[in-house]
């Protein structure tokens, strides 16, 4: 427990550390070019400012997704080799809502695993995971809207056709192949 | 039901999340604003500007390396674009980013087997182009 929270405050100081050395790396170009290292921070200052307003409306998103518990559990009755259209919907939606680092959702793809869930499923629901609904603001900000529908679009499509394609190369019988 | 308390506790785990992503997102856009300072240097040097195919493929497997939050391939896509690179090699570099896991590999296949592991991220790395393809294309349509 003690172990696991020290690991936790070191991932949550690598942060803190990766500013440091960026603000180091600032100090030195500010030093060596100083008008380079100007514009950039002047640079940096717009951007801040326009993405601000953005980062106000993905807390907001983030808060409601936090308020979504129990998903994790909800999803291991679903996708089995039985599933049908059922499970691949739910492998999309579950992708798609699923947040966090995907570290965190391979043991759980794993105990899905050996309980009989599809490779399909898997790569479907890894695919998906692309789909990040809470910063699809920014990306209209940076790309407009229409970009950003058409691009969260054909993910959404593609993540079936990536889980289909590897089901049918690795067969359907298991992901877990000789020498694995 | 959504309690009081539901919505604190909701609040809290957001509010530790943002504090946890803010000093990634500062440095990702101090680092940015480094980087697009560059570009048309890079393509005076001859580095970019090779046509969309070449472009794609170089955006594809930088973003197959790298990791991190998708958030900061937006940041960075953004500030590519506005820098004049190419929307195709952006919208391969963003796809690849959360689809093409090279660095993440190795847990991935531990826990799901390897077979698996380099069949999905083989197939995710040629879809990064398709998809960045046809994307543009619909949007230029």
């Amino acid at each position: 427990m003690a172990e696991k929270k020290t690991e936790k405050a070191r991932k949550g100081l690598g942060g803190w550390i990766f500013l440091l050395a960026t603000a180091a790396i600032y100090l030195g170009i500010y030093v060596w070019k100083p008008v380079y290292g100007e514009a950039s921070f002047g640079h940096f200052a717009k951007m801040a400012r326009d993405i601000a307003p953005i980062l106000l409306l993905v807390f907001v998103f983030l808060w409601a997704l936090e308020l979504v518990q129990g998903m994790k559990d909800r999803l291991a009755g679903l996708v089995g080799h039985d599933s049908g259209v059922k499970g691949w919907l739910v492998a999309v939606v579950g992708g798609v809502l699923s947040h966090g680092p995907v570290y965190a959702w391979y043991p759980l793809l794993q105990s899905l695993q050996k309980r009989g869930m599809r490779p399909a499923l898997m790569a479907t629901f890894l695919y998906a995971r692309s789909i990040k609904l809470p910063w699809l603001p920014l990306m209209a900000h940076y790309f407009g809207m229409g970009y950003m529908l058409i691009l969260t679009a054909y993910i959404a499509c593609f993540s079936v056709l990536n889980g289909w394609l590897v089901e049918r190369m690795i067969g359907s019988g298991g992901s877990r192949g000789q020498g694995d | 039901m959504i309690t009081i308390g539901r919505l604190r506790d909701a609040g809290g785990k957001t509010c530790k999340t943002f504090w946890r992503l803010l000093p990634v997102l500062i440095g990702v856009l101090l680092i940015a604003s480094l980087i697009v300072q560059l570009i048309p240097e890079l393509v005076r040097l001859g580095l970019l500007g090779h046509g969309p195919l070449l472009e794609m493929l170089g955006a594809d497997l930088l973003g197959s390396l790298s990791t991190g939050q998708p958030v900061v391939s937006y940041l960075l896509g953004g500030e590519l674009r506005q820098a004049g690179v190419d929307l195709y090699a952006i919208t391969a570099f963003i796809v690849a980013w959360v689809t093409v896991g090279i660095i993440p590999m190795p847990a991935e296949a531990v826990m799901l087997g390897w077979r698996f592991t380099l069949v999905r991220n083989l197939i995710a790395f040629i879809m990064a182009i398709v998809v960045a393809w046809i994307t543009v294309a619909t949007l230029n349509g």
